[in-house]
């Protein structure tokens, strides 16, 4: 199963088997849907965030493998950081999964979904949770990827 | 070997030997169809029904020979009665917008199915919405069958126009569709079918059915993209509004008063796709020289033979298991999504479909977001099949 192992790293299986932060916050403070009409990938993200920093995060939904993975990984990663960190992690990823040169940096595990640049039709998968995760930031309630 | 007549089958994806398996999206093309193409443009490209130059007359005189090849391929009466549009798609939308819009008042209703595709679905909201009317939907059953005692429920004073496919694209179900016409026409309702996953697996002829209005998409035939066909009973085509105004579709036209072409060209605004319909009129060529008999005896062959190795799969289930099906196997798989089946696949070779289909109606029903969908054409093999199981054995180790 060699040839798998560029996307379906050991990382993204487990977090696609194992979600953590999987579930919703009752007392949110920031909420959004997240949609991908192509392939029916639907996200659901409960924040709280105070002082422009996010505390807590959980999310449901139901998806691919890639999706799954991004949602639980992303969760993990960006509590205790800043807003405005966050859109610059969002930047990053992007890059990281659609660009050829990206800056890994900050990106940590979030690094593993590097496989999906060289599967175009999948890149939505893995960005679906952070589209959804800025729009719950501005405000917005619902985002499609399309 | 009838791959070798298909130049793309002997191409690689991925390293790997290509495996066609998602014909009901589009199937390949034989050389003779692909030739055919090169050859118009290289030897016949004109405008059609214009010039007096001898190219015209030629390119018109293929135009027109192919509306007849394709008026024999469904028995239909006359080739009047054949009108070329883009695909399946635009037929729906022809007749929804030049026959059954102006049937309808405030109240009416017309009917479709629970597994019709969206194209058999969006061109009725889109008048359902402008003239205030219903639409009403005949069930499905677990096994991905029309419920239709229900149709008798549904038909009332009110009912304008019935509309249903006779192969579901995502379930593979063959509709009882003589039985359907029947019964539309015994409540005096007209009736179309969408026969886009039909015509490349079964002989179907439009006289012997009786049926009001049949259309189907060339390259789901061995043809090219951009064409497809409407039958229209010539009684009925003859009392239609145009569907689209432009040239070619007019007798004479001064600022006070055009008047219209005779059927089919009032439906054929500007210049039609000519190389689209010369191509697939080779591909009826090439379906008559397999014969359908021949494709559907193997297309059942390899139905029966992929359904039972995919059943003895732990894990996997198979959506829409009608008795009566085409060669169609839409499957999901426990705990994998699948789109992630697809991308395992795509990675040995092996192309088939991963969606909704566009069918969510159908994937609402079974209470899924999308199913990994292979489906079987003449070129396919039993070898094909194998690698399709392998696939599916390599999607479990991979997400184990």
């Amino acid at each position: 199963m060699s040839e798998f192992n560029e996307l379906y790293m050991e990382v993204i299986l487990d977090h696609n088997k194992n979600p953590r932060n999987k579930g919703v916050i009752d007392d949110h403070t920031n909420h959004a849907d997240g949609h991908n009409p192509l392939c029916g990938d639907k996200i659901s993200l409960d924040l709280i965030i105070e002082n422009d920093t996010v505390k807590e995060i959980k999310f449901t939904g139901s998806g691919c493998a890639i999706s799954t993975a991004s949602s639980s990984l992303l969760t993990e990663h960006i509590i205790g950081k800043k807003t405005s960190e966050i859109r610059h992690l969002f930047e990053e990823f992007h890059d990281l999964v659609t660009a050829d040169k990206s800056d890994t940096d900050n990106l940590g595990k979030l690094s593993v979904f590097e496989g999906v640049k060289k599967y175009p039709a999948r890149v939505k998968c893995a960005t679906l949770a952070w589209h959804t995760l800025i729009a719950a930031i501005d405000g917005d309630r619902e985002v499609s990827t399309e | 070997m009838i791959k070798k007549e298909f130049p793309i089958l002997s191409k690689e994806i991925n390293n790997k030997p290509l495996i066609y398996l998602d014909n009901a999206s589009t199937t390949q093309k034989p050389a003779s169809v692909i030739d055919e193409i090169q050859e118009y443009y290289e030897c016949t490209n004109s405008n059609i029904h214009r010039g007096v130059h001898h190219l015209s007359q030629k390119a018109t005189e293929e135009y027109e020979e192919a509306r007849k090849k394709i008026q024999k391929f469904i028995g239909a009466t006359s080739s009047k009665e054949i009108v070329f549009v883009r695909g399946a798609t635009e037929a729906v939308n022809l007749v929804a917008n030049s026959y059954v819009n102006p049937l309808l008042s405030e109240g009416d209703n017309i009917i479709i199915s629970h597994m019709e595709h969206h194209a058999n679905i969006v061109p009725w909201q889109l008048i359902a919405k402008q003239k205030n009317i219903e639409i009403r939907v005949i069930p499905i059953n677990e096994k991905g069958e029309l419920v239709i005692t229900e149709l008798d429920n549904l038909i009332d004073k009110q009912t304008k126009f019935i509309s249903l496919n006779h192969v579901s694209n995502s379930l593979g179900t063959i509709n009882p569709v003589e039985e359907l016409i029947q019964k539309a026409h015994r409540n005096n309702i007209r009736i179309m079918i969408d026969g886009a996953q039909a015509v490349q697996h079964m002989k179907v002829n439009v006289t012997d059915l009786d049926v009001d209005f049949y259309c189907f998409s060339g390259h789901k035939m061995y043809g090219p993209t951009g064409i497809g066909i409407l039958y229209g009973k010539k009684e009925i085509l003859d009392k239609m509004e145009p569907y689209q105004g432009g040239g070619d579709m007019i007798k004479s036209v001064t600022f006070e008063k055009t008047i219209y072409n005779d059927v089919p060209h009032i439906f054929e605004a500007g210049t039609p796709n000519i190389v689209g319909a010369i191509g697939l009129g080779k591909a009826i060529d090439f379906i008559e020289k397999t014969t359908l008999e021949k494709i559907e005896e193997h297309e059942m062959d390899l139905l029966n033979y992929a359904t039972q190795k995919i059943s003895k799969i732990e894990g996997v289930r198979i959506i829409g298991t009608s008795e009566n099906k085409a060669s169609v196997i839409s499957f999901v798989m426990d705990g994998i999504h699948p789109h992630d089946i697809g991308t395992i696949m795509d990675n040995l070779g092996i192309a088939i479909r991963a969606g909704h289909h566009c069918t969510q109606p159908v994937m609402d029903f079974y209470d899924i977001p999308a199913t990994a969908r292979a489906s079987f054409a003449i070129y396919n093999t039993k070898k094909d099949i194998d690698k399709l199981i392998e696939g599916i054995e390599k999607t479990k180790e991979v997400f184990a």
